[in-house]
């Protein structure tokens, strides 16, 4: 199964990821790491009207954390901040293609969107 | 012990896990250096404990108890003599992180003073480093640190100017759970003497590698784990000096750690009954015993000589990838089967990962060892370590599972 995992979407997102990098004029940002493993994510948001307009991230990790926050960071752009706050497991798994994923490797997977959520959170506090 | 692959081939028949497979593979186990396997001795002796003499240690009249507790206290003179150690000087713990605790906790609260020096080194497990960040922010102590060299030795110079600080205590780890580097112990623990510290050993990764012996070595203190020497998890020991042992207040209180309580007064135990406070893990410490026999049986000698056998071969098939980084020494008299390494643009995660489809078991991460990570400027690494049920087959295995990592994620 962990065959499955690295098939061309998850690898190409790994190596070219989308939205990569800072953000100009971020209204909230988040950087949280994977205890177990050290892979780092840092999201920036900028949310206007409740609404994502945009939104970078910059880290360190393996190509399922990578791969991602890439397709997370895709997906999300023009949604609304209570929409991504109700994402999980599933939406991600959905993103990545996959039709389920080891624990340990949920961890990976599941980084980008736990930082994300931080700084949607942290940028309502702040608004 | 000439043909070493009949020796192993031996060997690996008394490990019932070789019996599984791996992703329908043959298990290639490469993750000793986070926990070894158990031969079927210790796995019987655990089971003849609880089949036929299972009750609790000290104080019970009758004659299982009796015949637990002579168990209990041959297997603690037993595993003292594999290191070098008289009887009451070994505390049975956990493993090394609580026995590295202990030390932290009871000698260290009572001994380091505001102002004083902590020195432990950079190449630690976390386990040797927390212990001693806490107590120094607690004591406001200050805690220094040897640096280590590009090469993964620790830095001579380094360590003579913390010597020179007049450190209380110095830890540091006998054997390296990321770069393999096997510092002398014998070597450092006489500056340290000579500096008037308290030598603190980790040997985690020493003790299930290659003769070791505390009296020889000449440390205060030694913390190592049951479950990396063949032994069941939840046991290990605590090697102490007796007078320093004799010295220190308890760590944990409760049962059996003492003498007398009255309200008023309290008189504790002798050592190392001192430190053993609950129920002990009786089984462990009786499997334990099982597994020093087994390694004894082996030669701690040879252990070391196939080990370094395994590692040259290693080195010498992965130091031709120029997209593969080996961290550590390269000269196997300096290190032990642990060879950490990262192949170019890929995580460690995904190279363990994509190893695991072919049935080969190896860590990735950071290995409780942060410090070192930073060191080399890297978040991860992933890590293959060898013991003695590992031969050239398992190490081709592996270089074969690196080949199809740079396959998977199209490496030059």
């Amino acid at each position: 199964m962990s065959d499955d995992l690295y098939r061309e979407l998850i690898l190409d997102h790994y190596r070219h990821p989308s939205n990569f990098g800072h953000l100009k004029a971020p209204t909230g940002k988040y950087r949280d790491s994977n205890s177990n493993c050290g892979d780092v994510i840092q999201m920036e948001v900028r949310v206007e009207n409740g609404k994502i307009e945009d939104v970078m991230f910059t880290g360190v990790g393996c190509a399922v954390c990578i791969a991602s926050a890439s397709l997370l960071t895709e997906n999300v752009k023009g949604k609304n901040v209570e929409k991504v706050l109700e994402m999980g497991e599933p939406d991600v798994l959905a993103l990545l293609g996959l039709k389920s994923i080891t624990p340990e490797r949920a961890k990976c997977a599941m980084l980008p969107l736990k930082v994300l959520k931080m700084s949607l959170l942290q940028e309502q506090k702040q608004a | 012990m000439v043909e070493t692959s009949e020796n192993v081939q031996k060997i690996r028949r008394d490990f019932p896990i070789f019996s599984r497979l791996e992703n329908g593979k043959r298990l290639v186990y490469l993750d000793s250096a986070a926990t070894s396997q158990r031969p079927v001795q210790v796995i019987n002796a655990v089971r003849r404990f609880y089949e036929q003499m299972n009750s609790n240690v000290h104080r019970g009249l009758y004659e299982m108890s009796e015949e637990a507790t002579q168990a209990y206290e041959d297997a603690r003179s037993n595993i003292a003599s594999f290191i070098g150690a008289k009887p009451e000087e070994l505390v049975f713990t956990r493993n090394a992180t609580e026995a590295l605790n202990l030390v932290a906790y009871s000698w260290g609260r009572a001994n380091v003073r505001e102002g004083d020096v902590i020195v432990t080194t950079e190449m630690e497990h976390h386990s040797n480093f927390l212990p001693w960040k806490l107590l120094a922010t607690e004591k406001n102590a200050k805690l220094e640190v040897v640096k280590i060299t590009d090469e993964g030795l620790l830095d001579e110079d380094s360590l003579d100017e913390k010597l020179k600080l007049g450190p209380k205590i110095v830890a540091f780890t006998h054997a390296s759970n990321v770069l393999g580097t096997i510092n002398d112990a014998k070597g450092i623990a006489k500056r340290v003497k000579d500096a008037g510290a308290i030598c603190v050993l980790d040997g985690a990764q020493s003790v299930p590698h290659m003769p070791v012996s505390v009296k020889e070595i000449g440390c205060d203190f030694m913390a190592f784990s049951g479950h990396k020497m063949l032994g069941p998890m939840g046991i290990g020991g605590l090697y102490g000096r007796y007078e320093l042992l004799e010295a220190m207040p308890p760590f944990l209180t409760g049962g059996e750690m003492i003498k007398e309580v009255h309200i008023g007064e309290v008189n504790w135990n002798d050592v190392p009954y001192k430190f053993e406070a609950g129920t002990p893990n009786v089984e462990g410490a009786i499997g334990l015993s099982e597994a020093v026999n087994y390694l004894r049986s082996l030669g701690m000698d040879w252990v070391r000589s196939h080990e370094k056998e395994l590692t040259a071969y290693a080195l010498s098939l992965m130091v031709k990838e120029s997209s593969v980084q080996v961290y550590g020494p390269l000269d196997v008299e300096k290190r032990g089967g642990v060879i950490s390494f990262n192949v170019d643009g890929v995580h460690a995660h995904d190279v363990a990962q994509i190893l695991d489809t072919e049935g080969i078991a190896i860590r990735s991460g950071h290995h409780c060892a942060m410090p070192v990570m930073d060191r080399y400027g890297i978040p991860a690494a992933a890590r293959a370590s060898f013991y003695i049920y590992n031969d050239k087959e398992d190490v081709e295995a592996l270089i074969k599972g690196i080949e199809k990592v740079k396959r998977v994620f199209s490496v030059e």
